[in-house]
């Protein structure tokens, strides 16, 4: 048996893990819940806003309070691209073939690769946070306990607007009936962007966030892209609770497999995405598509 | 009167006239886009033939592979067992994961497929006593040409090197895993298959079990994928963990998208175009990615039938055109 402290800082790396893949997951789900499609280009924005976020740090330079600016620029900047890009284009492609809908995500991930093309980049951590403390014998990183704080304060504000705010009332009717909202006299179409742009704001604040601990590298997207499939899926896709339990599963299952069976980690958290698909395809709080 | 054309045979002989090319490059290029036919025609039968969106052929491909891989180089059995097994473990795979997918619609059984696909990853990533881990199984050995080579050399009017002969070889074996997929599809099995595409409920009522017929068609699609795979880890003078992940799913389904699923030979120019593409453009920029997704915008918003589907409204329409004047 290990030692319970490395156990206990174990459990929460993977819950920062797991708070990150929460705000990443979340929009993925999001879009699920509501547009009915999956969308292969949010490891993509997610990627974008760790670049946008470096980028906004070079301009800044350094400063108290510099970070915190460039990673809600950044987060904005990615919620802008993501409005762009359905008006222009995502729009015509709904109520055709799912096929098409998943490849022009994934081609849009694609095509959004030109700005910083093949570079690495990382951010250092923003002051006030660079430091660390102890607790029960484990040695937290500041900045760690600040994400593993955000992620259940941006699901209760998710929770909050959607159950008790007159917009969050519309996107649940648009996820159960779009047509009869939209005979109902609301604009279902601006309701549609406002959604993919909520949900590209959470990938790019993700993206600028995870920044300053993980390197910024081109091909974080199609890791990215595929542990948020799992997250939602084991929690079902579109439910928002779901996808919190989805990321606490995958974080914790990733760090104590590593612990206890190193070989088995990566294999085990896809095994468990095949069993909820086989048993419960809907995911563990989701309900099943009519 | 206009026979029809024996495209299937032009193409068949054209493709083995390219080493008389004399460069070793168009040979190379040749062999890949050969393979990647075969690749991208198994999954064909999958998305277009059968309306099956697979997120992740691309475990077939790996497990054969990896089967001829480990055969050849480990156990040193002749490839003339190692191929066809090759097949048989990945159609042996695509049996039990087929079971659980083909339960699931839609979205989540393209969740499914790419979850099996990952879990094959997973284990080809790690299993380093089988199949060598992170690092692959390198330096695959090429089937035994000697005999060939000792006829050519003492005829001395044909000699090729041995990466010639093994295209020669690869010509020959997709070209009749080929002709086997066309009379799969044409055949009435096939057209149930399309059927059950277009209406699965129908096909259900007239008695047909469409379960059982979508686990065959994906067993079917698995083990040309893993016969695919066991050409492409020779060629490639390796097998890597690579061959299995997710972003060679999608490759392999833009290929089949770009060249159109409406057709046969559809996904065959779409793996023919995509390859092509690709070598001219990553000889000018980094961008490739770029340019990928650029082209596959264009096509998802101006060519939803891919070349083969413009290809055949355009020579509809001339035909028309020249009738009726």
């Amino acid at each position: 048996m290990p030692d319970p402290s490395f156990v206990f800082a174990q459990s929460l790396s993977g819950l920062t893990a797991a708070m990150f893949l929460f705000l990443i997951a979340s929009g993925l789900s999001l879009i699920f819940g509501v547009l009915r499609v999956l969308n292969f280009a949010h490891g993509t924005f997610y990627m974008l806003g760790a670049y946008v976020a470096y980028q906004a740090m070079l301009w800044l330079g350094p400063g108290p309070g510099m970070f915190w600016i460039a990673a809600l620029g950044a987060a904005l900047t990615i919620a802008l691209l993501g409005g762009l890009v359905e008006r222009l284009l995502f729009r015509h492609l709904y109520g055709k073939e799912e096929l098409y809908q998943l490849l022009f995500t994934y081609a849009l991930g694609h095509v959004a690769k030109i700005f910083w093309g093949t570079q690495q980049k990382s951010v250092s951590r923003p002051p006030g946070l660079t430091g660390s403390f102890s607790f029960l014998g484990a040695t937290i990183p500041q900045y760690n306990l600040f994400v593993i704080l955000l992620g259940p304060a941006i699901a209760l504000a998710f929770w909050f607007v959607l159950q008790r705010t007159r917009v969050g009332r519309f996107i649940r009717a648009a996820a159960l009936d779009r047509e009869t909202l939209g005979a109902l006299g609301t604009n279902v179409d601006a309701l549609y962007t406002g959604v993919f742009m909520l949900a590209s704001f959470l990938g790019g604040l993700g993206g600028a966030l995870v920044s300053p601990m993980r390197a910024t590298v081109p091909g974080m997207d199609t890791e990215v892209i595929v542990e948020a499939f799992v997250v939602v899926v084991i929690g079902g896709l579109g439910s928002l609770w779901g996808t919190f339990l989805g990321a606490l599963i995958y974080g914790q299952v990733l760090s104590f497999g590593i612990l206890f069976f190193p070989r088995f980690s990566i294999f085990a958290v896809f095994a468990l995405m095949a069993a909820v698909l086989i048993v419960r395809p809907w995911g563990l709080l989701g309900r099943p598509l009519r | 009167m206009m026979r029809r054309v024996p495209w299937g045979l032009i193409v068949f002989v054209a493709a083995l006239g390219v080493p008389a090319l004399g460069s070793r490059f168009y040979t190379f290029l040749a062999n890949d886009v050969v393979i990647w036919t075969l690749f991208a025609t198994s999954l064909n039968l999958l998305v277009g033939y059968t309306g099956l969106v697979s997120f992740g052929h691309a475990a077939y491909l790996g497990v054969g592979a990896y089967a001829t891989g480990i055969l050849m180089k480990k156990l040193g059995v002749s490839f003339l067992f190692a191929w066809p097994a090759a097949g048989v473990f990945a159609g042996a795979c695509a049996l039990v994961f087929g079971f659980f997918c083909v339960r699931l619609t839609r979205i989540y059984f393209a969740m499914l497929t790419l979850a099996f696909a990952q879990i094959v990853w997973a284990i080809c990533f790690k299993w380093n006593e089988l199949t060598g881990g992170e690092q692959g199984m390198p330096e695959i050995p090429y089937p035994d040409f000697g005999w060939i080579e000792r006829l050519g050399a003492r005829l001395s009017f044909f000699e090729w090197r041995t990466a010639e002969y093994y295209y020669f070889l690869t010509v020959v074996l997709v070209a009749f895993c080929l002709w086997a997929l066309r009379r799969i599809v044409h055949s009435p099995f096939g057209r149930m298959l399309t059927t059950i595409r277009e209406n699965a409920e129908r096909a259900e009522f007239i008695g047909v079990n469409v379960r059982r017929y979508e686990l065959v068609a994906f067993v079917l699609a698995g083990a040309f994928a893993g016969l695919a795979g066991g050409l492409l880890g020779i060629f490639n003078r390796g097998v890597f963990p690579d061959f299995a992940y997710w972003t060679k799913s999608s490759e392999v389904l833009i290929m089949t998208l770009l060249g159109g699923m409406s057709t046969f030979y559809g996904p065959g120019i779409g793996a023919l175009v995509l390859i092509l593409l690709n070598q001219q453009i990553v000889s000018y920029t980094e961008y490739w990615p770029l340019v990928l997704g650029t082209v596959l915008v264009v096509l998802l918003f101006g060519f939803p039938g891919g070349i083969a589907g413009a290809a055949s409204a355009l020579s509809g329409r001339l035909l028309r055109r020249t009738r009726g004047a």
